[in-house]
């Protein structure tokens, strides 16, 4: 189990180049949460991708080359605040990984244990109150794999969720179960990745929830893809923004 | 109708063939939801599960660091008990070696219980060759003999058959079959004409699944009794396992056993589990008068010579990471076209058949980590599929021993593009440059974006970037 | 000059591979995992019982008295006719070494109105009739493990463990004294691993396989009935 620290008075925000290029205003959502909490949030202007598409796809020294880069931007002790989970697993989990036995592997370890998911940070680090000041509405959620399994986030997110009085969390059938995105995978492995995003959004699509959200933006670029090429009216908005608008917040 | 896959070299097209027939896609849904739920009712308390893991996990982890001492002293203690010892270092060499016991004995037929090793080494076919006929006693493994298939799972072999098509499979092969679809009747038939072939075998050949070097002892982990049929009736018991199988101490198996019958099918326990010390003594009436053991390697000592690859070795064949896999639940098991299919077989496979041939299999993952979060003795297989991406990719580290098929998936055009990727993350001005750019030009993004836009719609760009708005409103800020 | 064979080379070829890999040796873990156990005999027995029901097996309980009397009861239920018990077939044959286990006297008793035939010889002159006319075999067991319902035989001389194997029916008779918590526990407290014996099977219900469609049928290749005769031995005073 992960030992959280004490809320600080400033922390990084790291937009993850997704939230960058599709749906910036996640990224200042969940600013205006965590100044909701009485943060300061830096946001570097240098950032750009964590390196997860190297890494994943065998390119380790790109990778290292592009995460030391990355490591370098934020020098003050604050924590790092991802907006995604998986970027947040590649920052958290693999940065260590790909750094063994190197020199700098002390100082990585360091960076590493700075590095928090939004959601589990504003749940185990800000202790976040949330009030709904929202109609009755239902939303069911997506949790991206590494999220799920390499930050333990779906129990955080959810616990966020449970929060507010007035939505309903819908259940939905193969809930832990991947999208079929998996970064390259998706195009590398076109049909397989169909057959899974195919069963992914039936399954979501059958909670009948008012609204879909997720953690994630891999995940979205890839459910929402689907649903609007199937047709269907469902597409997945950022959980920051969703939270941010029932807290009245927008 | 039996699918013989042609090999891992033809993922992509066995993989399509598998995802356009609803018939399997609904048997593998359908067995994997099953597999699932019994899992997850032999481990109510997480607790208790997260224990037995770290144990299985250092138990095979202890035994492996001291593998070739341990052989030597299973070779010993078997050689003592009267068992006779083999070592193979490829497939050609354990045929030939169990070509030799076969042919001292005259024998013509062999009976089989479960054994993926037999697999790998096509022991079959083999002795088919040599006019030895080897017939298949584990009831999947019976099925898919049939139908001249091979495997779909390497715990449930025929899993990629519901009972009609076994009842057709039977129909087709079997005289004075009446096609059924009662279970009962159809596992009736099995017993029936098997039974004649266990009393006529002139020999039994199993799998081990824990080597005991401690005592000399195989086990044998079985629910329907082939296992002890094979190992007890025929005069001679050939069994066969990977060197890897081997464990230090008798008070190793039990809870590697528990870990595995709960992992593979969610049973406390197994009906048989059989643990065979020696041939028949003097004095004792029934059981082999021979027993043999072949030790083969075929490829894990070059998993061996890698720390984190030697993590491959642990898997104690428990099928959990293909039974929670959302590719292999798709596609099935044929479609891998390797004798181990699933995550394991993504991670094994390349060790056994190189990595030119298996180069399609280490990237058919989406890295969702369900794999490696069910697996008993906690092999951490996504990051071995990293691992397997980059050797496929690179050449050997100056003091590695090289994988076969090392390097054979470098490609010029990807290896540039993601020298640009890096590049570009690297410099920021041109990163958000890039990034601005591409926002600008969004209503340039094609419609036809090749393998994404053939179920999905392009990913729409956002008009500013997320750099571009907080820069705004920090300028707002301060105007302010 | 001493020629290897194709196996001794492979031999040290595959030790050599492996040294070379100068894997650092990892000692005995102290770990443990929560396994399940007890000292109350009558929770042993529950146990026991319940998870060998779970698995299909019949279960009758029955003071030492009534061996012979459940052997029968049990034999005509199952409309056995002819049954293979341990034991001397012959005393005249001079195989006083094969003689029964403690019960013997009473299952031969209980299965008197039946064809019995006693192993007491080798199995290759049984085989024919082992497969094709016996319905039932009788056996002891070493033990009992009470986690999982388990039956833990040793076939001996005396009882060779085709008995429990070949005939469709397998009627086994186990003193309540002998089961014990669970398997690794079992396995320490007797020291196995100073005298392994041929041959060790654990028996868990009848044979049973769910290779067609995930169903669970019984009696694939092994003893489709499994009848377990639970001796109370233990004295303790029924209310």
């Amino acid at each position: 189990m992960r030992i959280y620290p004490a809320k600080p008075n400033s922390v990084y925000l790291y937009g993850t180049c997704l939230v960058d290029m599709f749906d910036p205003e996640a990224g200042l959502d969940a600013i205006s949460l965590l100044e909701q909490q009485g943060l300061k949030v830096i946001f570097i202007e240098k950032q750009t991708c964590c390196g997860q598409p190297a890494y994943s796809s065998g390119y380790t020294k790109e990778a290292k080359c592009v995460a030391q880069h990355q490591m370098d931007l934020f020098i003050e002790p604050w924590p790092v605040v991802v907006l995604s989970g998986s970027c947040g697993g590649m920052m958290h989990h693999h940065y260590r990984r790909m750094f063994q036995g190197d020199g700098t592997q002390a100082q990585v370890e360091q960076f590493c244990d700075r590095v928090f998911e939004l959601t589990e940070f504003l749940v185990n680090v800000c202790r976040i109150k949330l009030e709904d000041k929202g109609d009755m509405t239902s939303v069911v959620m997506h949790t991206s794999c590494a999220a799920r399994r390499e930050m333990n986030v779906h129990v955080t997110a959810t616990q966020l969720l449970n929060q507010l009085d007035n939505v309903e969390l819908k259940e939905q059938d193969y809930e832990s179960e991947c999208c079929g995105f998996g970064g390259t995978f998706a195009v590398r492995h076109p049909n397989i990745s169909q057959a899974m995003v195919e069963d992914k959004t039936r399954h979501l699509a059958k909670t009948n929830a008012a609204v879909l959200v997720s953690a994630d933006w891999g995940c979205l670029l890839n459910i929402n893809g689907a649903f609007e090429y199937q047709g269907q009216s469902m597409q997945g908005r950022h959980l920051a923004s969703f939270l941010l608008e029932r807290t009245g917040g927008k | 109708m039996g699918h013989v896959p042609a090999g891992p070299e033809l993922f992509h097209a066995q993989a399509n063939a598998a995802l356009k027939d609803p018939q399997l896609r609904q048997n593998f849904r359908g067995a994997m939801d099953y597999l699932q739920d019994k899992r997850k009712n032999a481990f109510v308390d997480p607790v208790e599960e997260d224990k037995i893991r770290t144990l299985c996990e250092s138990i095979r982890k202890r035994c492996l660091s001291k593998l070739p001492e341990l052989l030597e002293q299973l070779d010993a203690n078997c050689t003592r008990n009267g068992i006779q010892v083999h070592w193979a270092q490829n497939d050609k060499e354990a045929n030939n070696i169990i070509a030799n016991i076969a042919q001292s004995h005259k024998a013509r037929t062999m009976i089989k219980g479960k054994s993926m090793v037999s697999e790998e080494i096509e022991l079959n076919h083999e002795m088919a060759k040599l006019g030895i006929e080897c017939l298949e006693s584990d009831m999947g493994e019976y099925i898919v003999q049939l139908d001249g298939d091979k495997p779909s799972h390497i715990i449930m072999p025929a899993i990629h058959k519901n009972k009609q098509e076994v009842s057709d499979t039977f129909e087709k092969h079997l005289d004075d079959f009446t096609p059924t679809v009662d279970v009962d009747e159809l596992i009736q038939t099995g017993r029936t004409r098997l039974r004649q072939k266990f009393h006529d075998a002139d020999i039994g050949l199993s799998g081990v699944n824990f080597a005991v070097a401690e005592t000399g002892t195989l086990c044998l982990v079985e629910n329907e009794g082939n296992g002890r049929m094979c190992t007890t009736v025929p005069k001679v018991h050939i069994a066969i396992t990977g060197i890897e199988k081997v464990v230090e101490f008798l008070s190793d198996v039990p809870p590697l056993y528990s870990a595995l019958t709960r992992s593979a099918t969610g049973q406390a326990i197994t009906t048989y589990f059989n643990m065979i010390s020696s041939p028949r003594k003097r004095g004792e009436l029934d059981g082999p008068v021979e027993v043999h053991l072949v030790l083969l390697d075929n490829g894990r000592t070059q998993a061996y010579q890698d720390e984190e690859m030697r993590k491959t070795l642990q898997c104690i064949r428990c099928g959990a990471c293909m039974n929670h896999c959302p590719v292999y639940t798709r596609i099935g098991g044929h479609a891998y076209g390797t004798v181990y299919p699933g995550p394991i077989g993504k991670i094994i496979s390349p060790h056994l058949m190189g990595l030119d041939n298996t180069k399609e299999l280490v990237t058919a993952s989406s890295l969702c980590g369900a794999c490696g979060e069910v697996c008993p003795v906690r092999i951490p297989i996504p990051e071995m599929l990293q691992r397997l991406r980059t050797e496929a990719k690179n050449p050997p580290k100056p003091d590695a021993m090289p994988m076969k098929g090392q390097a054979s998936a470098a490609s010029t055009l990807e290896s540039l593009a993601m020298k640009g990727f890096a590049f570009a993350a690297t410099n920021p001005n041109l990163y958000h440059r890039g990034a601005w750019s591409a926002t600008k030009l969004r209503g340039l993004v094609p419609n036809n974006m090749g393998p994404w836009t053939q179920c999905r719609t392009s990913p729409k760009l956002a008009n500013k970037t997320l750099h571009q708005l907080i820069k705004a409103r920090n300028k707002q800020a301060g105007d302010k | 000059m001493k020629l290897t064979s194709p196996s001794q080379s492979a031999k040290s070829a595959i030790l050599s591979k492996l040294r070379g890999a100068k894997a650092t040796v990892i000692e005995k873990e102290i770990l443990d995992y929560p396994v399940w156990q007890s000292h109350d005999s009558e929770l042993l027995k529950q146990r026991f019982i319940a998870g060998l029901s779970a698995s299909h097996a019949e279960v009758i309980c029955v003071r030492s008295s009534q061996i012979a009397n459940a052997v029968e009861q049990v034999l005509t239920s199952k409309a056995c006719k002819s049954v293979i018990v341990g034991g001397a077939c012959d005393e005249t044959a001079g195989v006083s070494e094969y003689e029964g286990g403690e019960f013997l006297t009473e299952i031969l008793k209980g299965a008197s109105h039946l064809d019995i035939v006693q192993f007491g010889r080798e199995f290759e002159v049984l085989k024919s009739s082992l497969f094709n006319e016996i319905d039932a075999g009788i056996t002891h067991c070493l033990g009992g493990i009470a986690d999982t319902g388990t039956l833990v035989l040793w076939p001996d001389k005396a009882e060779p463990r085709s008995l429990s194997l070949i005939p469709p029916c397998h009627i086994a008779l186990i003193k309540r004294s002998t089961i014990v918590s669970n398997f690794a526990g079992m396995m320490i407290e007797q020291s196995w691993q100073e005298k392994m014996p041929t041959h060790i099977v654990l028996i868990s219900g009848p044979s049973k396989t769910a290779d067609i469609q995930q169903t669970l049928a019984y009696g694939a290749h092994g003893p489709s009935q499994l009848v377990v005769i639970l001796i109370d031995d233990v004295g303790v005073a029924q209310p």
